[in-house]
């Protein structure tokens, strides 16, 4: 979503593994007034342990006494950044302060208390040069007596600045990148639709799910990357798999209608995004162990070695997934149900087995993408649900239920969204995607490779 | 035990307060598009946006009367009711589901966005542009009142009233329209809408009427929202908003005149007790520490809200004063 | 469209029982078709004396496969025309097209002389041409009653603002309630006005779907099997009812399986078979003839899927994968599916 050079400039720290408790069950909260011994020897031990962490990193403060939230704001071109207006809010909108950034491009807001904030950068004060990399505000979770840095991305040009053509190349690969990325997850989306005929809004958790799960093996646990994605894969077919047997499959024998159906996916989406925000937290946080975001010069645009990964996994798994749908008896049975279920149930095929595997087939990949996503972009609990609209765009674009259209779809929706930024600024981006989703609709409602629908 | 009560006075100001005319006026909206006539709207909360930005930037930015900010607010919703139908009411129903839900965001960004801020502000929303509507309050607007319990400021009654009687008339015109026969072809749209079209109807045009109007409705409660609140914040217009509202719709039973009224205000009474109760069990110690804090409790809501609707519908789908005969009719 | 034949004079028994013995009744008087087709040659695309409906060139292909191609098709007013075919044939499909359901690749086809072709669904009704459909669309949530009124055309509360102002259609309503529950009383209906549609019997359902058509007060009535899944004892009274159609002057148009009704009820009878009109012809001339009887022979009726068609099935959509892979632009139709059952939900 943002691009490597702004992800790479990011500055601000966030909490390092095993300096801060990170599990819900882990996480302290002093009791009140009940027990003040208790409440202070906790608060002691929380102001050790935060104090002992940020001073790690940030010299000379170890006296956090209230919540506090910090940043700085810099890129490696432009160095510091002065007087740039940071607001902080209340997810309500209240205002809470706001300051501008020092001579070193430091800035804090003292908070009045443990909660959600919503921290916002101006954008019209950056100096020329500078620009948003991704979003211009932030949400952030501050636990008591945290100090919480705060993350604001910024690109200063340095890497897009060879002028409009190979501007153009570069964001191509990364619309590319991020095209396969959507489609990959989408797929699954899909092959669901395709042959239960749902439309399954959960969708996006089963993406953010892969990403959490894997960011614990592999910042908790300590595991590499790969290995962890792999159980992050795992875990997704079974988590898709749990959907199905648990929820769907009843719900299909009990005659359930198809648009209650989809709203059981809006309630279980509700459900699955704030329980992971419960546990996981409402912070962005990246893989370990996966290098520098140094990005590799190819000619004509540049990669990181993290997003050429990206690229490379994303096209062997796809190539994979065709070779399935295309070879295997199980892959022409998805399709045939797909075409058509009755026909298919008639014909001897076990239309329930094979929407097993459809569901664990998107949830593996749908947690892949999500690996992928957090490579690029961090993990955030709510990673899966924005992504899901262009899950949504791309799988209308190449036509409900198709198992390739999604893929093509996905690739459109992928290239325009980063190639539209050559013309309108990076935050309004999304829009134009679903603006380009709006237009397609109009004159081709089939999508890219669907089937003529009637239109009455 | 003064907790408890604390508890069900705040839960039940909750239920009667702008919000849950918000709530309200966004549900009977979705009503008359998804109870009423089977449209899947699930950007809802983008008609509000334009309702209560409407009223915003008109007064704030533009310097014009409020009314004329009402005006421009219905007529933005009507604008985007049409722009959203036009291309998808021809088509089958996920597609106004995904073009909807799509728009909600897609406004949303853009609102919050730096190329817009000229006239949203950005992030930061606009304020001070309800105090031409406050002066209309027969009493001082800046005194607190006590009721059932919990203090009332002037101004939040007076948004309360005007709000409850747009309910009210809301409510009415609905009544009044599904026993009529366009109330009848909607309703058949729900049904089978090519068996509609086979009797010689303009199904697209029911159904653009229907957007149109559910559309409106949600724009009115964008502006009771933003006048309540005193100001338009884009974030403040989330889409879990629509899904929220989807939640009181079905709580209170869908296709109903009263459902979508009542549903808000069990949801709202429920969602406020909920948050109080939880707050005040963990602050007593009641519930441990290492279970929940009281920074979990808002994420706890819609944990709960998510749950909810997925149990209704699987469970209740007629909702709490539903006739369950007439949804197990649902043939689809 | 009002001045239509449905007058109220002829007493609906009257008509009814008229037709039950119509070998004894004068035929020439009741049966202006027959008398009318006599003449005709028995020849696929023949000119009628008086058509209603005339299809030219129609052709509907989905992907590959041609569902429809009718070079010449002409319907006459006044008579029951039967519309046969083994499955798959293309006469819903058929069906679909006349009423703007669908929409051909390419041909044209009128109505009393006017064309008929990119009108949509609503507007063929409103010219006279209604339809009922294979798969009953009783509208389950609504009463019988409700079912019936909406079949009224021209109803001034059936505008938004219209609907505001009662005093403007409570006349209209009340006329219209009375012609419902006359309908009604003729199909035997009557007791069940304020029961949900939802709830009647499959034959029922039949019944009230016919019987709302005919509160549009239509010319051409197109009935897509209204056997089809109805008990023996509700046959008759529904063959009955069709008869009662042409008694009133509608011209109708039906699909159905059961060779026995199609001979006692059609005047004449129209043969599909992939997709093409393969003859046509009085009731009895048609089993004698050789291109039927080969149709019906060649094509797997109603038989159950063997392996060889699981086999078929997945051939298809590997096909159609491929297809969908290979052509990047045009119209590209990747499903044999009918467009309802992509649709309808």
């Amino acid at each position: 979503m943002t691009n490597a050079a702004g992800r790479a400039r990011r500055h601000g720290r966030r909490p390092g593994p095993g300096r801060a408790p990170t599990g819900p069950a882990a996480r302290p909260r002093p009791d009140a007034r009940r027990s003040p011994l208790l409440r202070t020897l906790l608060r002691v031990l929380l102001v050790a342990a935060f104090g002992l962490g940020l001073a790690t990193f940030v010299p000379g403060i170890g006296q956090a006494a209230g919540e506090q939230l910090v940043g700085t704001l810099q890129t490696s071109r432009s160095g510091p950044i002065d007087g740039v207006q940071m607001t902080v809010t209340t997810p309500d909108g209240a205002r809470i302060g706001q300051v501008d950034t020092d001579a070193q491009g430091r800035w804090e807001v003292d908070l009045p208390g443990p909660g959600q904030y919503v921290v916002t950068l101006n954008s019209d004060d950056l100096p020329d040069g500078v620009v948003l990399a991704g979003e211009d505000s932030r949400t952030v979770t501050v636990e008591e007596g945290r100090r919480q840095a705060v993350v604001i991305g910024l690109s200063d040009g340095s890497r897009d600045g060879g002028g409009g053509s190979v501007r153009a190349v570069q964001l191509l690969v990364d619309g590319i990148r991020f095209g396969l990325l959507i489609a990959m997850c989408a797929v699954g989306l899909s092959l669901i639709f395709g042959t239960t005929g749902l439309t399954n809004f959960a969708h996006g958790e089963l993406v953010t799910i892969g990403a959490v799960v894997a960011w614990y093996i592999n910042v908790d646990g300590g595991v590499p990357l790969v290995p962890a994605a792999l159980i992050a894969m795992l875990v997704g077919a079974a988590v898709g798999a749990l959907n199905e047997l648990v929820l769907w499959r009843p719900l299909r024998r009990r005659g359930t209608g198809l648009i209650a159906a989809l709203v059981v996916s809006i309630g279980l989406s509700l459900l699955l995004r704030y329980l992971i925000q419960l546990f996981y937290g409402g912070r962005s946080n990246p893989y370990q162990g996966v290098g520098g975001g140094r990005a590799v010069d190819y000619g004509l645009f540049r990669l990181t070695n993290a997003d050429l990964t990206s690229i490379v996994v994303s096209v062997v798994v796809l190539v994979l997934v065709a070779v399935m749908l295309q070879r295997t008896k199980i892959g022409k049975a998805m399709r045939a149900v797909a075409d058509n279920r009755d026909l298919a149930a008639s014909s001897g095929i076990d239309v329930n087995r094979v929407i097993l595997v459809v569901w664990m087939m998107g949830g593996a990949l749908a947690a892949l993408g999500g690996v992928l996503l957090g490579l690029s972009d961090q993990v955030q609990w709510d990673m899966g649900f924005r992504l899901l609209l262009l899950m949504f765009a791309g799988v209308t674009l190449g036509g409900l239920g198709t198992a390739y259209g999604a893929l093509v779809g996905s690739l459109v929706v992928g290239v325009f969204v980063q190639m539209s930024t050559l013309v309108i600024p990076n935050d309004v981006k999304y829009v134009g995607g679903l603006l380009l989703l709006i237009v397609i609709l109009i004159i081709r409602p089939q999508g890219i490779l669907g089937s003529r629908v009637r239109v009455g | 035990m003064s907790e408890l009560i604390d508890a069900l006075a705040i839960a039940g100001k909750a239920a009667l307060g702008f919000q849950a005319i918000f709530f309200a006026l966004l549900a009977i909206g979705i009503n008359v598009q998804f109870g009423y006539t089977g449209l899947l709207n699930f950007g809802q909360i983008a008609f509000a946006m334009l309702g209560g930005f409407g009223i915003a930037i008109s007064v704030s930015k533009w310097g014009l009367d409020f009314w004329v900010g009402v005006a421009i607010g219905l007529a933005a919703a009507v604008v985007l009711a049409l722009l959203l139908g036009l291309p998808t009411l021809r088509l089958r129903a996920d597609y106004l589901a995904i073009v909807t839900i799509a728009t909600a965001e897609g406004l949303r960004l853009l609102f919050r966005s730096v190329s817009a801020t000229p006239v949203t502000n950005g992030t930061r929303g606009i304020s001070d542009f309800n105090g031409q509507f406050l002066e209309l309050a027969p009493w001082p607007t800046n005194e607190r009142y006590r009721l059932l319990g919990t203090s009332w400021s002037g101004g939040e009654l007076w948004v309360a009233l005007v709000g409850w009687l747009l309910v009210a008339l809301a409510c009415l015109l609905i009544w009044a329209l599904m026993r009529s026969p366009w109330g009848r072809v909607v309703r058949s749209i729900r049904e089978d809408e090519d068996a509609v079209r086979a009797l010689g109807k303009n199904v697209y045009v029911y159904k653009m009427q229907a957007l149109v109007f559910g559309g409106i409705l949600g724009a009115l409660g964008g502006m009771v929202y933003a006048v309540g609140t005193g100001s338009a914040i884009p974030d403040q217009y989330q889409n879990a908003n629509t899904f929220l509202a989807y939640a009181a719709l079905i709580l209170g039973g869908a296709a109903r005149v009263l459902g979508p009224v009542v549903g808000a205000m069990i949801l709202l009474f429920i969602l406020q007790f909920a948050d109080t109760g939880l707050r005040a069990l963990i602050d007593n110690g009641v519930i441990p520490e290492g279970l929940l804090t009281s920074t979990d409790v808002a994420q706890i809501r819609f944990v709960l809200v998510g749950l909810g609707l997925m149990l209704l519908l699987v469970f209740r789908p007629q909702g709490i004063f539903g006739d369950r005969r007439e949804v197990m009719l649902d043939a689809r | 469209m009002p001045a239509d034949p449905m007058s109220p004079e002829p007493a609906p028994t009257g008509a009814h029982a008229a037709s039950l013995d119509r070998d004894a009744a004068d035929g020439a008087v009741r049966r202006p078709a027959r008398t009318a087709l006599q003449d005709v040659p028995w020849e696929v695309g023949v000119a009628k004396p008086d058509p209603a409906v005339v299809v030219d060139g129609v052709t509907r292909t989905f992907g590959g496969l041609t569902a429809v191609s009718v070079d010449h098709l002409e319907i006459q007013r006044g008579g029951i025309t039967g519309l046969i075919g083994p499955n798959g044939a293309g006469k819903t499909t058929l069906f679909n097209l006349l009423t703007g359901f669908d929409a051909p690749n390419r041909g044209t086809w009128t109505f009393d002389g006017r064309s008929l072709a990119g009108l949509a669904p609503h507007k063929v009704a409103r010219l006279g041409v209604v339809r009922t459909f294979q798969l009953t669309k009783a509208l389950s949530r609504l009463t019988v009653l409700q079912n019936m009124l909406l079949g009224a055309q021209g109803q001034k509360g059936e505008r938004f603002f219209g609907a505001l102002l009662p005093g403007a259609w409570r006349g209209q309503e009340r006329a219209n309630t009375d012609k419902a529950m006359e309908l009604l009383r003729r199909f035997k209906l009557d007791t069940k006005k304020d029961d949900f549609a939802g709830t009647l019997s499959g034959g029922q359902r039949k019944l009230l779907e016919m019987a709302r058509a005919l509160m549009s007060d239509p010319r051409v009535v197109m009935l897509d099997e209204p056997m089809a899944g109805v008990n023996p004892a509700l046959t008759q009274s529904l063959l009955g009812h069709v008869k009662d159609l042409r008694e009133q002057g509608m011209t109708v148009i039906f699909v159905e399986h059961d060779m026995d009704v199609v001979r006692d009820i059609s005047d004449w009878v129209v043969v599909m078979a992939a997709g093409r009109v393969i003859a046509e012809g009085p009731p009895e001339s048609i089993s004698q003839n050789q291109a039927v009887v080969d149709a019906y022979l060649g094509a797997h009726h109603d038989a159950p899927l063997t392996v060889e068609e699981e086999d078929r099935v997945l051939a298809q959509a590997e096909r159609e994968i491929a297809r969908e892979e290979h052509v990047a632009d045009g119209e590209i139709l990747s499903s044999d599916v009918p467009p309802e059952e992509r649709t309808d939900r």
